[in-house]
């Protein structure tokens, strides 16, 4: 019942965005692609709806540090949905830093400012996450605080978390890590459970969800950089031994470090390709899912049947896109996790012969 | 393209809450659930040890008292026949003392019986000598009632003495 809830919001919340959108489409043409692309990337306003020519959006603050002013912090209300320019700051509508908060110079440059910490969407969309995490797991630990190992086994939503729990730890951690695996356990389930969460609250279409977070290289890039810290900083001597004098004919590492530097390479390639898979998958579910709505709008436009017919098609295509998009946000998470114990498990090799 | 460019205040929110999120759950949250499901599942592994152990000594018990029972029954069966024994020992013991009781009784009876008879038959033996001494007599008074006779008889006894 709660995933046809689920689906049903992300229906919605998927409509909603492209409504707003159709009331310009009679006047102009209706560019797919831009709408995709507001969706996944960043925005210092989170937009809600817009109903006539009413843009409903909460609006964020906006925190930068200008080399000539120093700081500054407003509300993004203030930029009049990205019309105005407020204290020598707008937002740009073109350029190389097209949406993003860009300062007017005493010399009327245009420059980014030195430091933009505002709280985008996305930013506030990490906040809330870790905030809804942080809440379920010390809820949920909490639960155990209480209780003693002889008492029974917890039921309803505290069940299903230890159960995730169990099924992450036991299921990935344990194996993949091997010995010490209690050490690193906090690290890949705090990791899983971030990213599961977070691509969770992706597909909810409304405010507190909605944020193209795990779809962003940023926080990607973050998680991939905390799983190639834990792989290399506490990785044994046996392990730096294979990446710097592996196992080969000596030919292929003696007069030319030939071996060393690709397995060094490799050292950057194993984070990267988990930075891109998350953020790919992420990503390509979202821009699916905003096409298969979109076709709806660009199909009206063209004629009454055509458009209506396809809209049946477009709204059964989304209702098995965001399922599939639910079984991604499970898999992606699982995956993440599972390569980063693998990696943490191959850097702590022992010695071995043969 | 931007979508692949990190974003420095991106980058900066997402390390600052990941990371007070990393601190804070890997402090109070995970250890804490995995710890007590590590010890429940402890827990459940010592009481199904637990649990085992009784049954076996349950077994045991059971066992033990099947043992007993039957036992107690190889007991009573042994009594039982015991007394069985006995009783056909006792019976078979007064029936042969009997026996005994009576041949000898009747031994008894024979040869006193048979001294009866001696002693009847001495009697008889006696009586008859006495009734032929008698008898003896009386003929020899008879036939010794005249002289000649008489002289006839010392004479033929004279005759009997000389020839000796």
């Amino acid at each position: 019942m709660r995933t046809y809830i689920v689906i049903l919001l992300c229906m919605m919340g998927a409509w909603l965005p492209t409504q707003a959108s159709s009331a310009h489409a009679e006047d102009e043409s209706f560019n797919v692609k831009d709408i995709i692309f507001d969706h996944i990337g960043d925005a210092y306003e989170w937009h809600v709806t817009t109903i006539g020519d009413t843009h409903v959006s909460i609006p964020l603050p906006v925190i930068v540090y200008s080399r000539e002013t120093g700081w500054h912090t407003f509300l993004s209300s203030h930029f009049h949905h990205g019309t105005e320019a407020y204290e020598g700051f707008h937002i740009a509508t073109e350029g190389d830093y097209k949406g993003k908060v860009v300062e007017t110079l005493s010399t009327g440059e245009v420059a980014r400012p030195m430091i933009d910490i505002s709280l985008t969407k996305i930013a506030v969309g990490i906040l809330i996450n870790s905030l809804l995490l942080v809440g379920i797991i010390l809820g949920v630990s909490r639960w155990y605080k209480r209780r003693e190992a002889s008492d029974e086994a917890p039921r309803g939503f505290v069940g299903v978390m230890e159960m995730l729990i169990m099924m992450v730890y036991d299921g990935i951690i344990k194996p993949s890590v091997g010995k010490d695996y209690e050490r690193y356990a906090p690290y890949l389930l705090t990791a899983f459970f971030f990213i599961f969460l977070s691509n969770l609250m992706g597909l909810v279409p409304i405010f507190p969800g909605g944020a193209n977070v795990t779809g962003n290289i940023a926080i990607t890039l973050v998680l991939a950089v905390c799983t190639f810290l834990a792989v290399n900083l506490f990785g044994t001597r046996e392990y730096w031994r294979e990446v710097l004098w592996p196992d080969v004919p000596m030919w292929m590492k003696c007069p030319l470090p030939l071996m060393p530097v690709i397995e060094i390479f490799g050292l950057f390639t194993k984070p990267f390709a988990l930075t891109v898979r998350l953020l790919a998958n992420i990503m390509a579910g979202h821009s699916v899912i905003l096409a298969l709505v979109c076709i709806i709008f660009v199909t009206h436009s063209m004629g009454g049947l055509l458009g209506g017919s396809m809209t049946v098609i477009s709204v059964l295509f989304s209702i098995f896109m965001n399922c599939l998009e639910l079984l991604v946000a499970f898999i992606q998470a699982y995956v993440f996790t599972m390569l980063s114990a693998v990696f943490i498990g191959m850097a702590r090799v022992e010695h071995h012969k043969g | 393209m931007s979508l692949f460019t990190p974003d420095s205040g991106l980058l900066f929110w997402m390390i600052l809450s990941f990371g007070v999120v990393f601190v804070v759950l890997a402090k109070w949250g995970f250890p804490v659930i995995t710890r007590m499901v590590d010890d429940r599942k402890r827990y459940i592994d010592q009481s199904l040890e637990a649990a085992r152990e009784a049954n076996v000594k349950l077994e045991g018990i059971k066992a033990e008292s099947e043992a007993l029972v039957a036992e107690a029954r190889n007991e009573q069966r042994r009594i039982l026949k015991e007394a069985a024994d006995t009783r056909d020992r006792i019976v078979g013991e007064a029936r042969q003392q009997a026996q005994a009781e009576g041949a000898r009784l009747l031994a008894e009876a024979r040869t006193q019986i048979q001294h009866e008879k001696e002693a009847a038959l001495r009697d008889i033996r006696r009586q008859t000598a006495e009734l032929a001494v008698e008898v003896a007599e009386k003929i020899m008074r008879k036939q010794l009632a005249d002289e000649r006779q008489q002289m006839h008889l010392v004479e033929r006894l004279l005759d009997e003495v000389e020839r000796n």
